[in-house]
């Protein structure tokens, strides 16, 4: 069995692209040993640093197994003549099959047939031919040329190749490098190429030479030694997405703690953690109440900070932003938000709906709409509509300028500082939210009426003007928008219907579709974050799409009740109704008649009528509570009822009075009984269906 | 608008002694990094080219470098770039921020396989050691969309300090480029003021007797003051239109010269400083305050058109005089 080492030398591969580089390098690599018959039991695994994709296999076969390729040919008498001597037929078969004449033989068919043994081709001969392509077939988002226009391209130059087969280097060729058994170390910490002679001594080589291979390692290390700097009680604020960033940064990752003059902590966290988090790459730390102190973890790309330059040089950057921070800050305050919405006449929102100014004045509408529905009392509307007025000023501060990524916290923040009330300044501050499928929504009413009135005036304006987002194009992010109003909606518990968000959103046209986008949020959001089946979220909102809260009210019902014996029969009944009525036509439903007591059957017909009317009313006083639960328990009750008239009672009766009100009389049933969910559309219970 | 900004630094009036660091040796001085960065630079084979004499916003907008990088010849080339951006200017009062900084440009094509090293060295050759510093290449590409233009590459972060961009410029004019150039632009003050430990720009020594605020501080001031309070918008505006149309007039002219002498003389450098002037121009002008959001994508277009009449112009006439030479 043969072991393999690949390395890819490159110039600094941007750390984002790191994790998806060694999947999809592992990948190709599979491939390319599927291809070529020689993957049987390999083990392959990936590592990298910001200069290397190095790939370890091992368990390779030494070489393809040999294949036996067998043909057939003509008869034996077109093989032979009556001499037995080969006839043209036979040579040329036997040349076809590369066997001497004398070898062939006769199959069990009377053919003539030859087996031929191709011998399986050495790994290494195989590999040669096919690394450059599994090179070069990692995929990138934006991939370079280097070596002119003509030249391979990759994520960024590739300057050396390491390939080594149990230690013997297999030779190919990558935009003008050659591979061989030469590495490279540190690039400061380490000179001169390095020979290495397979996977064991690689890392090895790598380790003395400043290099660690593993990201896990550097991963450790960096959290071992924050830990080991900080004084007891301290930590630092976890971060998964920066250590990433940062172990896919450096070579050998060294923690350095650093300080900062604490009269900065007067600035708000968010400025700080965003400018340590997002701009310098610092770990914030902070002390056992969680609350931020004074100082930061960088990760530096080297083996150590003896003399402490590298942390007075952090120190010097982050002063120098934090004093920006702070005369942002300072500045800001000369013009307080709320003289501030003038100037957003001159932020532009989109093209074809206008400013912030006008984005603002269809917000205050959306939000005055909002607050009526919900039936706010006026101090937490007044909270809303001033919270909406002002929610967009902070786009014209200097802070936001800076920290695009803060709008509307600043805001908040600054509303906060300048005597807004704190449920306007939470407001403002939570008016962007939720973020995402997870993230908060608005912690207030009124946080969540300006949330809901930016997002709906937005959708409506586009909607309004044809501009709806189709397949994988949604520049404007109208799908996260909706989504977002559907997640306040129903986590928030709003009982709002569509029809009510869409004539919120002040559409002028495209009223339908805005709500049929609504409407595909909602049952995403029932799927995918309520984690009904899809054959639930389907009937309940068959029964009825309007309101969200209380889909969501009736699929939790559904969802527990569905699993009973009596409930399953039951929706087949109503599958069975459904079926009856739609092969009449429609009859009698259509009409809407009434059916006629009169004429109900004395046995099992009057039977189901009279379990009918006794249920629907308790239905309906249960409905009135929302208790759906228990409703769809009194429903099940009719199972008896049911099997018993569909065992006595032929509904399509010879005689057309008869036949006419036993349909009138299902159709009504199925009207009643069908408010909380069509039944008819649910699946049997089947394993590994969610709830 | 920006109004006069709080921010104070240290006095700047005061005469310093040259700076020492802990080891007693003179430190650097601006000076001294901008001529051992060109001397470093002339070693390894580049031109040393004087700034460019029309006002940029960067080195990269100078023909020594959008021009030279289209077209298959090789050019290598270092000069230093003073850049104006007026929106950046705060009347000399803010520590990091100038209304006009100095780039060192360098333009290697086809960029030398090890050219990361020689950037590398570069820093060492003014007194960087790397050993005891945290250097990380982290990715930042370069894209100008309008002119289909894009690069990739890194900002080359020195503890925490973005220190110099680093590009592969890989299409102009929407053609991959058939030499792959690197550029490197060094922002010479913050690198000054890391080797001299300033906190302020102002405080870096120029030389052994002055300081940066003594050369420079009066720019400061009053590009400051002109951009934002004393520019005359309407003046501005029509030279603006004025650069416009001459640089239009001119690449008009240049459509319908025929082949030949005529047309491998004809003046584009000319219609790219018309191109620069417009650009200055327009920072002027939105620093000024006086285009609105709405205008101002229209007036970037308008400049863009400008600079891609130009490209495409420039290529058609270096692949003509080519031509002319075979």
């Amino acid at each position: 069995m043969s072991d393999l080492l690949l390395e890819v030398g490159t110039e600094e591969i941007p750390a984002r692209l790191i994790p998806g580089a060694r999947r999809d390098l592992e990948r190709t690599f599979r491939d390319a040993l599927k291809a070529a018959d020689i993957h049987e039991g390999a083990r392959v695994a990936v590592e990298a640093t910001p200069r290397r994709l190095a790939l370890i296999a091992e368990n390779l076969p030494e070489r393809q197994a040999d294949r036996t390729l067998t043909f057939s040919g003509p008869t034996r008498q077109v093989a032979f003549d009556a001499d037995g001597n080969p006839t043209r037929a036979a040579l040329g078969f036997a040349r076809k099959a590369g066997v001497p004449v004398e070898a062939l033989e006769f199959g069990a068919d009377g053919k003539l047939r030859a087996d031929r043994t191709i011998s399986g081709r050495p790994t290494d001969e195989l590999l040669a031919e096919s690394l450059p392509a599994v090179v070069l077939g990692v995929r990138f988002p934006r991939s370079m040329y280097w070596t002119g226009r003509n030249g391979p391209k990759f994520i960024r130059p590739i300057r050396w190749l390491v390939a080594l087969l149990d230690g013997e280097a297999i030779r190919f060729e990558v935009g003008g490098v050659t591979s061989g058994n030469l590495t490279w170390g540190h690039r400061r910490l380490s000179s001169g190429p390095l020979a290495v002679s397979g996977p064991e001594d690689y890392r090895m080589v790598l380790r003395d030479n400043a290099v660690l291979l593993s990201a896990e390692e550097r991963g450790r290390k960096i959290e071992t030694e924050s830990k080991a700097l900080l004084p007891p009680g301290h930590r630092i604020r976890a971060n998964a997405r920066l250590l990433e960033t940062l172990v896919n940064e450096t070579e050998l990752p060294t923690a350095v703690l650093g300080t900062f003059d604490p009269d900065y902590l007067s600035l708000p966290e968010e400025v700080l953690e965003t400018v340590m988090l997002v701009h310098q790459k610092y770990f914030v730390v902070e002390n056992d109440a969680g609350k931020m102190t004074n100082s930061f973890v960088a990760v530096a790309n080297t083996r150590s900070d003896e003399s402490g330059e590298i942390r007075r040089g952090h120190e010097r950057v982050l002063r120098a932003r934090f004093n920006d921070a702070r005369f942002f800050w300072q500045f800001d305050q000369r013009t307080s938000l709320a003289e501030r919405v003038a100037e957003l006449r001159d932020v532009t929102f989109q093209a074809s709906i206008g400013s912030y100014w006008d984005k603002t004045q269809s917000n205050l509408k959306a939000a005055a709409d909002l607050s009526e529905s919900l039936g706010l009392d006026d101090g937490t509307a007044r909270a809303a509509m001033r919270a909406v007025e002002l929610a967009k000023c902070d786009l014209t501060t200097e802070m936001v300028g800076e920290f695009p990524e803060l709008q509307g916290k600043i805001g908040g923040l600054y509303a906060a500082a300048q005597s807004e009330s704190g449920d306007v300044a939470d407001a403002i501050y939570d008016h962007y939210l939720p973020v995402g499928a997870s993230g908060p929504i608005p912690r207030s009413a009124a946080g969540r009426v300006a949330s809901m009135a930016d997002k709906l005036s937005t959708l409506g304006g586009m909607f309004g003007l044809g501009l709806i987002p189709t397949g994988s194009k949604d520049p404007l992010a109208l799908r996260r928008a909706a989504f977002a109003v559907i997640r306040i909606v129903i986590e928030g518990g709003l009982p709002l219907d569509l029809d009510r968000l869409v004539e919120v959103s002040g559409a002028r046209s495209h009223a339908d579709q805005l709500r049929g986008f609504l409407l595909d949020r909602l049952r995403h959001w029932l799927q995918d974050s309520g984690g009904f089946s899809q054959d639930v979220v389907q009937a309940v909102l068959a029964a009825s799409d309007r309101v969200p809260v209380d889909a969501l009210a009736r699929a939790k019902a559904l969802a527990n009740v569905r699993a009973t014996p009596d409930f399953e029969a039951l929706a087949v009944s109503f599958k069975r109704i459904r079926n009856i009525l739609e092969h009449a036509g429609g009859a009698g439903r259509a009409h809407g008649e009434e059916p006629d007591t009169a004429l109900l059957d004395p046995g099992a017909e009057t039977g189901l009528h009279e379990a009918v009317e006794w249920v629907a009313g308790k239905v309906a006083a249960a409905n009135a509570n929302r208790d759906y639960t228990t409703s769809l328990r009194e429903i099940a009750e009719l199972r008896p009822a049911l099997d018993r008239y569909f065992d006595d009672v032929l509904v399509m009766a010879d005689d057309e009075a008869v036949r006419r009100n036993r349909l009138a009389f299902l159709a009504r049933l199925l009207d009643k009984l069908s408010t909380i969910a069509d039944f008819a559309v649910i699946a049997p219970e089947s394993a590994g269906k969610r709830r | 608008m920006l109004a006069r900004k709080g921010l104070t630094s240290a006095p700047h009036s005061e005469r310093r002694l040259p700076l020492r660091t802990a080891s007693q040796t003179p430190v650097l001085t601006f000076q001294d990094i901008v001529i051992r960065l060109k001397n470093y630079w002339a070693r390894q084979g580049c031109i040393v080219q004087e700034p460019f004499d029309c006002e940029v916003g960067a080195g990269t907008m100078c023909p020594e470098t959008f021009l030279r990088v289209l077209g298959p010849d090789p050019y290598s080339v270092v000069y230093v770039q003073p850049s104006r951006r007026p929106a950046d200017g705060r009347y000399g009062e803010n520590p990091n921020r100038l209304y006009k900084h100095m780039q060192l440009q360098v333009i290697l094509k086809p960029a030398p396989e090890d050219v990361v090293e020689l950037y590398l060295r570069s820093l060492e050759e003014i007194g960087i050691d790397l050993s005891r510093h945290d250097c990380k290449l982290e990715e930042d590409n370069w894209e100008s969309p309008t002119l289909g233009a894009w690069g990739v590459g890194w900002q080359v972060m020195l503890d925490g300090l973005e220190i110099t961009q680093f590009t592969y410029f890989q299409q102009c004019g929407g053609l991959d480029l058939e030499v792959v150039p690197a550029e490197l632009t060094y922002g010479l003050e913050r690198l000054a003021a890391f080797i001299q430990n300033v906190e302020s720009v102002y405080d870096i020594q120029w030389n052994d007797r002055w300081t940066y605020a003594d050369v420079r501080m009066a720019d400061e001031e009053q590009y400051s003051t002109y951009n934002f309070e004393e520019a005359d918008v309407d003046f501005v505006w029509r030279e603006f239109e004025l650069h416009e149309a001459e640089c239009q007039r001119l690449l008009d002219a240049y459509r319908e010269r025929r082949e030949g002498i005529a047309r491998n003389r004809f003046p584009l450098l000319a219609a790219f400083d018309q191109t620069l002037k417009c650009s200055h121009l327009f920072n002027t002008l939105q620093a000024r305050g006086a285009i609105s959001v709405t205008e101002r994508a229209q007036v970037i277009q308008r400049v863009r058109n400008l600079a891609v009449g130009v490209a495409d112009s420039w290529i058609h006439q270096q692949a003509g005089i080519a031509e002319a030479a075979r």
